[in-house]
């Protein structure tokens, strides 16, 4: 009886649906927690121990990266030296750096053989754009072959001579990129102008003249910079760096090849933080680096968040005229009924399929046609006709459209008859009440229903790998050459991004805590974007909340 | 049952009062104090007769009242004035309403311009969620007029006619949303007759309001008829009494009794009028 009662009053249900919510908001908060502490503790400089093995073992010097319980068994199967008498046994992952004397980063050890580490504070970790760290201890600065610094002086003379290092890095890449990069474009852009008077039969001599005329100009400016790169590159040369490695041996390290020199053992609390977020700092707003291991994201990010504005822009005007035809204008009957019933299955569609059909469709047949009709002279090299940025915009508008749809409609069906019919009393057409009144009191639902399609073309992987995301692309879609937003460019993507350095990478272990924070990143965009547009339609709902009736 | 026309009916003919409104055709000199009329009138929903065959002659700057029991017709027929019943898919409509001696129900009328001519206000306060000063400009700039001063000055009167002007010339940028259901009603009377119309059209306009309110609004109808030819609906009989100058019992979509509101209240024609203005039925 009390039980029955207990249940009548519904005290059960609510206990259901309360544990649910807090089951959801569990699972929310562990995927949070995982990826920030998986992916950004990785910026966090640890320790590097210098420990000298017992036996015949050597010398290692490394990162401690993560430890393990392994069965003793499992090691003996492996061909690994196991201690006697104990059944598990713990062992810890080193990442031992100096790919190209050691052969591998990372170096499984026993946790025994730890014993005596220590953490001399000289220790020094060099991150180098190319293979990787470089761990050891760095005992001279050499210029020109040169020792002009050892013992003491040395750390003041490296952070001195690698800001000069870096200062003509970053003139080196802004010549090569932006200043070559520019005349490239333009050169290219003139063999275009070329071709197509070619094709035209204009057989103008001036303006051909003309053409040859830009050509010299652009390849005499081409000469100078490469004059300067070439002093550039023998004044980035000038430096190296002396450095006793584990096994002893002394190795010069070439200054011009380091991004950052640190002595994580000699740092103090406020020394790490800033190291932490000069990193994050790196990887927010940095280009990626050996094969997207290293550096930063930011060419992801911007393409996520670029594909994602111009899908917008493309699928609300779209979606919103045609849910005001299917419910204004359109005959509400058998047909409108079995269109509606089409388009909210459309949402249903697999991505890949919408994928597979914008390469088939929007890239091969329109961009193909686009080609042949406005860019004949780039031909045979597609200038449309490949898989871009415009492409994978549109196919993820058509992909998101359904949910635009279908949200406009159910917000233009929520606008009471009698605001309709106060404006069509005054003489306003059906078009006019649309406009200036029904519509803008649905753009609440409208934005509801982009705010969707944002969610869900932000995280789409699957079909944009068909049509336009690449792993490294060699440029922005937004730079400063005319015509300045390159639609037809391809671009990268963090859903994609975190694909490839997961699972493509040829170095998994040190891409890993990158993969999370990558995931992370890719959530805090998709947070962003619909902060965004959830403020917009917050401030609508205010400005057009018409009285409940 | 015709109204006896030669009261005091003031004579408008030949004085343009649709200064705003499109003229559909000239005035007939003849009729010229008769506004709108029924002839024959046929409302059809789907296969059901709702209106069954009206004839009614609405005397021009006077207050015509429509009373009957609920679902009687007297919406309807209002409904017909302004060709709101357009909306409905499954309405017919047969017979004729001449608005000025013209004909308002043939298909190659320009029903926006009728509205214009012929403004409606509802039952419920149905404000725009625009600010008090758009809400009273929304038929003017749909017609185009973007003048400001224009528009000031249109606005200034049309509150002043709808007694609201003291209440919110201070703000009348705010949303009308926030007005009180009887401010809303009148900012809605504003915003109907800031076009000019020559009909004015109420529908039940004060049943969704406060007493007070509902005194305010009649006070307005009752300045408002030197002005405008007004038709409103009620299944208040006194204030079909107050209000109005001639008053139409319908019962089942059929007009039982029409005539000027003193004789219609006190020696009713037809019995079924006098069991309905006495309270025996409805």
């Amino acid at each position: 009886m009390r039980i029955s009662e207990w249940f009548r009053s519904g005290t059960p249900w609510v206990w259901l649906s309360a544990s649910a919510v807090a089951a959801n908001v569990f699972l929310v908060a562990s995927l949070l927690v995982v990826l920030v502490w998986q992916g950004f503790g990785h910026f966090w400089p640890h320790p590097v121990l210098d420990v000298t093995l017992p036996a015949e073992g050597g010398r290692v010097i490394g990162e401690p990266s993560q430890s393990e319980t392994v069965p003793v068994g499992r090691l003996r199967s492996l061909g690994l030296p196991v201690p006697e008498g104990r059944d598990m046994v713990e062992r810890q992952l080193l990442k031992v750096g100096n790919r190209d004397l050691l052969g591998s980063d990372f170096r499984w050890l026993m946790a025994d053989d730890l014993q005596g580490a220590r953490y001399p504070s000289d220790l020094a970790v060099m991150e180098r754009r190319e293979w990787g760290n470089f761990y050891g201890f760095v005992r001279a600065v050499k210029q020109e072959g040169q020792v002009v610094a050892e013992g003491d002086a040395v750390a003041a003379a490296v952070a001195e001579r690698l800001e000069r290092a870096l200062a003509i890095h970053e003139e080196i890449r802004h010549t090569e990129k932006d200043e070559i990069g520019a005349i490239n474009y333009g050169l290219e852009r003139l063999r275009l102008r070329g071709r197509r008077l070619e094709l035209d039969k204009d057989a103008d001599p001036a303006k051909r003249e003309a053409i040859e005329a830009e050509r010299k100009a652009l390849q005499a400016e081409y000469a100078g910079l490469q004059q300067k790169l070439v002093d550039l590159y023998g004044q980035i040369r000038r430096d190296a760096l002396l450095v006793e490695v584990s096994s002893g041996q002394q190795v010069e390290v070439p200054l011009q090849k380091i991004v950052r020199v640190y002595y994580p053992n000699a740092m103090g609390l406020s020394g790490k933080l800033a190291f932490y977020f000069g990193k994050l700092g790196e990887f927010v707003a940095d280009e990626p680096r050996e094969a997207n291991t290293e550096g930063g994201i930011f060419p992801a990010i911007f393409g996520t968040v670029l594909m994602v504005f111009i899908m917008t822009l493309l699928v609300a005007p779209f979606g919103v005229i045609a849910a005001v035809y299917l419910r204004e204008y359109a005959h509400q009957g058998a047909l409108t009924q079995l269109i509606r019933i089409a388009v909210n299955n459309l949402a249903g569609v697999p991505s890949i399929v919408y994928g597979v059909f914008g390469l088939g469709f929007f890239v091969y047949f329109l961009g193909g046609h686009l080609d042949r009709i406005f860019f004949p002279e780039a031909l045979p090299a597609p200038t449309f006709g490949t898989p871009g940025l415009i492409w994978a915009s549109l196919t993820l508008a058509i992909l998101t459209v359904p949910v635009v749809i279908v949200s406009t409609e159910e917000g233009l069906t929520r606008i009471p008859r009698m605001i309709r019919e106060g404006s069509l009393a005054l003489g306003a057409t059906k078009w006019e009440t649309l406009w200036r009144t029904v519509l803008p009191m649905s753009s609440p639902a409208i934005m509801t229903g982009l705010i969707l399609a944002i969610a869900r073309a932000a995280g789409e992987v699957a079909p944009l790998m068909l049509v336009g995301v690449v792993k490294l692309a060699p440029s922005l879609p937004l730079d400063g050459n005319a015509p300045f937003i390159h639609l037809e460019r391809k671009f990268m993507h963090l859903g994609f991004h975190i694909y490839d350095v997961g699972f493509q990478s040829p170095n998994v272990e040190a891409a890993r805590p990158l993969v999370y924070a990558t995931a992370l990143l890719l959530v805090l965009v998709i947070l962003a974007l619909n902060l965004v547009a959830i403020t917009i339609r917050n401030r609508l709902r205010e400005r057009f909340r018409a009285e409940e009736s | 049952m015709k109204p006896s026309l030669n009261m005091k009916t003031p004579l408008t003919h030949g004085v343009d009062i649709s200064a705003l409104g499109r003229k559909i055709g000239q005035d007939a000199p003849s009729r010229a104090d008769i506004c709108l009329a029924v002839q024959n009138l046929k409302l059809f929903y789907g296969d059901k007769l709702a209106l069954k065959s009206i004839d009614l002659e609405i005397p021009r700057k006077r207050v015509t009242a429509f009373i009957g029991p609920s679902g009687c017709g007297k919406s309807t027929l209002l409904r017909c004035f302004n060709r709101m019943n357009d909306l409905i898919d499954s309405v017919t409509i047969e017979g004729t309403i001449l608005l000025d001696g013209h004909s308002i129900l043939h298909p190659a009328v320009n029903v926006a311009d009728l509205r214009r001519r012929v403004g409606m206000v509802f039952q419920k306060p149905n404000p725009f969620p625009k600010s008090i000063y758009e809400n009273v400009t929304y038929g003017l700039r749909i017609q185009g007029v973007n003048n400001r001063r224009l528009l000031d000055e249109i606005v200034e009167r049309s509150l002043k006619r709808a007694a609201l002007w003291d209440e919110v010339k201070d703000r009348l940028h705010d949303s009308a949303m926030g007005l009180s259901g009887g401010q809303q009603q009148r900012l809605v009377i504003a915003r109907a007759i800031a076009i000019e119309p020559e009909v004015i059209l109420l529908d039940e306009p004060a049943s969704a309001l406060d007493p007070i309110s509902t005194l305010k609004i009649e006070e307005l109808i009752y300045e408002l008829k030197a002005n405008y030819t007004i038709v409103i609906v009620t299944h208040n009989m006194q204030q079909a009494a107050r209000v109005s100058d001639y008053t139409a019992f319908m019962y089942m979509g059929e007009l039982i009794e029409f005539g000027p509101t003193d004789r219609l209240f006190t020696t009713p024609a037809k019995k079924q009028t006098e069991d309905y203005i006495t309270g025996r039925y409805g």
